[in-house]
């Protein structure tokens, strides 16, 4: 038996725990400001750099080696705009029918088990080796004898566009599902109490009811791929294009490219271009990203299950 | 379902099989990445023994004398994923408890999308602050024998970048650990310190662990910031302050160049790929089960 006497008297303390308190909650709030702070002076550092160089020859010039203040991003912005609308065209049904098949059809089985865990790391890896798949399947391609020539596609728009969709399918994917996982069951048995079938379930109530969340899966994964350098650099884009693409074959250059490139070299003069080119960039993403937040919070206010 | 035609019927099954080929996709995708790394590296290691690629000290594939060794663009990796990690735990952390312990609501709702905005910005943006601001106005001052290139100012903005994922991963664990702990801890006569600390904190433990893990997976694939800030020197330093090479920055700095299709400088692109999606993938596949496994339940 042990004596109450050996179990030491408690002492509270409380002036030193508060103090203690207040200085935990002080460096937590100091975490917070903090990243505050680092995207304020991101932000303002770049319009400080950009501002001047953001003029209406920056959009319409092409890129010049000799004449900075005249330069120009019209290459780069329209093989932006070709790549991403490519990449919407191909990833955007291929995803939502992915996921569409996993939350609404797929049986509970060892290959179900195994494409969910499969996604889940695909999310997970580097978007430069998705570069690296790209530049040998879809740039290279495979020599096919019967036809005598290469599956190739060369440094071409559409091979950029496969890419970068194989990059967003993990996003858009994960994200349709669950939207879909959040429409409640009773409609899709509704439906079937009135003889619909799975498909018509699916299209008229279920996708629509989900359409919202899809939509807000589909603009982040997108404004994803418009940053994205590293794989268009992996498959040869081009940094530094006079033209604009005009069919699937064209080689190409991107806006993060040619902030790159620009970034890359010494002389003031393109770092101030950078700038503004990294300006044009964020408002396109920031439009983007407040699309995306208004869909999500607008949404539910209108609905009630 | 009689009702339905054999037509309707073929139609139902001919989407249910298309909606599943979208869904094997995602496996191509994977068989892809690996069959092409794989194949390639295979190539390489024809020319260069695998022991070399393991044990040497020096990487050199587009220089006489030649040599091929991972650990000086490893080297670089670690430095300046691990450096990322220093600079995001602290604030990630620490923003993440702020949010989920203390911060009143309205702070709460205009936090996330201050988070959301900096995960929405190109990696080629941090790479640009990093070369143009972290290193000539902030390290340059303080310590001037800091490189135009080094790992320390790839490393802040890598850790910059990665704050998001760390606070909005920890927080999702922090806000999951049920309120009967924290009151049962409040009526104890705990302070929220202690509350956070010792019960919140450890309670949550999985979750940080596996947001800390993604980060520097994260972290370590990350490829813009890195090739613009960190240099094109693969060399093992202990230096931070120096220009080093990460294996993300040599893969664009030799996808850059022009080489040929089949040559060794070529296959080093897949082989130096195939260790950067290894040492990824493995990171990502422990986090993933740390969450399944050590994941307190609550009800």
């Amino acid at each position: 038996m042990t004596s109450a006497s050996a179990i030491p008297a408690f002492r509270p303390r409380l002036e030193r725990r508060r103090r203690a308190g207040q200085l935990f909650r002080t460096a937590c709030l100091s975490a917070g400001v903090m990243a505050v702070i680092v995207l304020v002076v991101l932000l303002g550092r770049i319009v400080h750099a950009g501002w001047d160089w953001l003029t209406p020859t920056l959009l319409s010039n092409y890129p010049s080696e000799l004449e900075p203040a005249t330069s120009g991003v019209k290459g780069a912005l329209w093989g932006t705009i070709w790549l991403i609308a490519l990449t919407a065209l191909i990833a955007v049904p291929v995803g939502v029918g992915a996921a569409v098949y996993l939350q609404e059809y797929a049986p509970d089985n060892r290959l179900t088990r195994f494409i969910h865990l499969n996604i889940s790391n695909l999310a997970g890896v580097p978007s430069i080796v998705y570069g690296i798949l790209g530049l040998a399947v879809f740039v290279r391609g495979f020599h096919v004898p019967i036809l005598n020539r290469s599956t190739g596609m060369d440094r071409s728009i559409i091979a950029g566009a496969l890419t970068m969709s194989l990059l967003v399918l993990p996003v858009i994917i994960i994200a349709t599902r669950e939207a879909l996982a959040a429409v409640p069951s009773s409609i899709r048995l509704a439906a079937y109490a009135l003889a619909a079938t799975r498909w018509q379930t699916i299209w008229h109530h279920v996708l629509p009811a989900a359409l919202p969340g899809i939509m807000t899966g589909i603009i982040l994964a997108l404004s994803r791929a418009i940053g994205e350098a590293a794989p268009l650099i992996m498959i040869g884009a081009v940094t530094w294009v006079a033209f604009v693409p005009k069919g699937l074959d064209d080689p190409f250059s991107a806006l993060p490219l040619q902030i790159y490139n620009w970034s890359d070299r010494a002389q003031p003069e393109f770092r101030h271009l950078a700038a503004a080119a990294i300006i044009v960039l964020l408002v396109v993403l920031l439009t983007m990203n407040a699309v995306a937040i208004g869909i999500r919070t607008w949404q539910p206010r209108h609905r009630q299950w | 379902m009689s009702i339905q035609s054999p037509v309707r019927k073929s139609i139902e099954t001919g989407i249910e099989k298309s909606l599943l080929a979208c869904a094997l996709v995602s496996i191509a995708t994977t068989a892809g990445i690996i069959w092409v790394l794989t194949s390639e590296s295979f190539a390489f290691f024809r020319h260069v023994s695998p022991v070399e690629f393991l044990t040497g000290t020096r990487w050199a594939p587009l220089l006489e004398p030649k040599s091929f060794s991972i650990w000086p663009l490893l080297w670089g990796t670690l430095m300046v994923a691990f450096g990322a990690l220093i600079v995001a735990i602290p604030i990630g952390l620490g923003a993440a408890i702020y949010l989920s312990e203390y911060a009143p609501a309205w702070v709460r709702h205009a936090g996330k999308p201050i988070l959301e905005v900096l995960a929405g910005i190109p990696t080629v943006v941090y790479g640009y602050f990093a070369l143009t601001f972290i290193t000539p106005y902030i390290l340059r001052p303080l310590l001037p024998q800091t490189e135009v290139f080094n790992a320390a100012s790839a490393a802040i903005a890598v850790g910059i970048m990665i704050v998001p994922t760390v606070s909005s991963l920890c927080d999702d664990a922090l806000r999951a650990v049920p309120r009967t702990l924290r009151e049962a801890g409040y009526a104890l006569s705990a302070t929220p310190l202690e509350v956070s600390t010792r019960i919140v904190l450890p309670a949550a433990m999985s979750g940080v662990v596996a947001a800390i893990l993604l980060a520097l997976a994260r972290a370590i694939g990350e490829t813009m910031a890195v090739a613009l800030a960190a240099g094109m020197t693969p060399r093992l330093t202990w230096n931070p302050l120096e220009s080093v090479q990460t294996m993300t920055g040599y893969i664009v700095q030799v996808s850059l160049g022009d080489t040929p299709a089949g040559t060794i400088e070529y296959q080093t692109i897949f082989a130096v790929g195939m260790t950067l999606f290894f040492i990824t993938l493995t990171i990502n596949l422990v986090a993933q089960r740390v969450l399944a496994r050590f994941r307190e339940v609550y009800e």
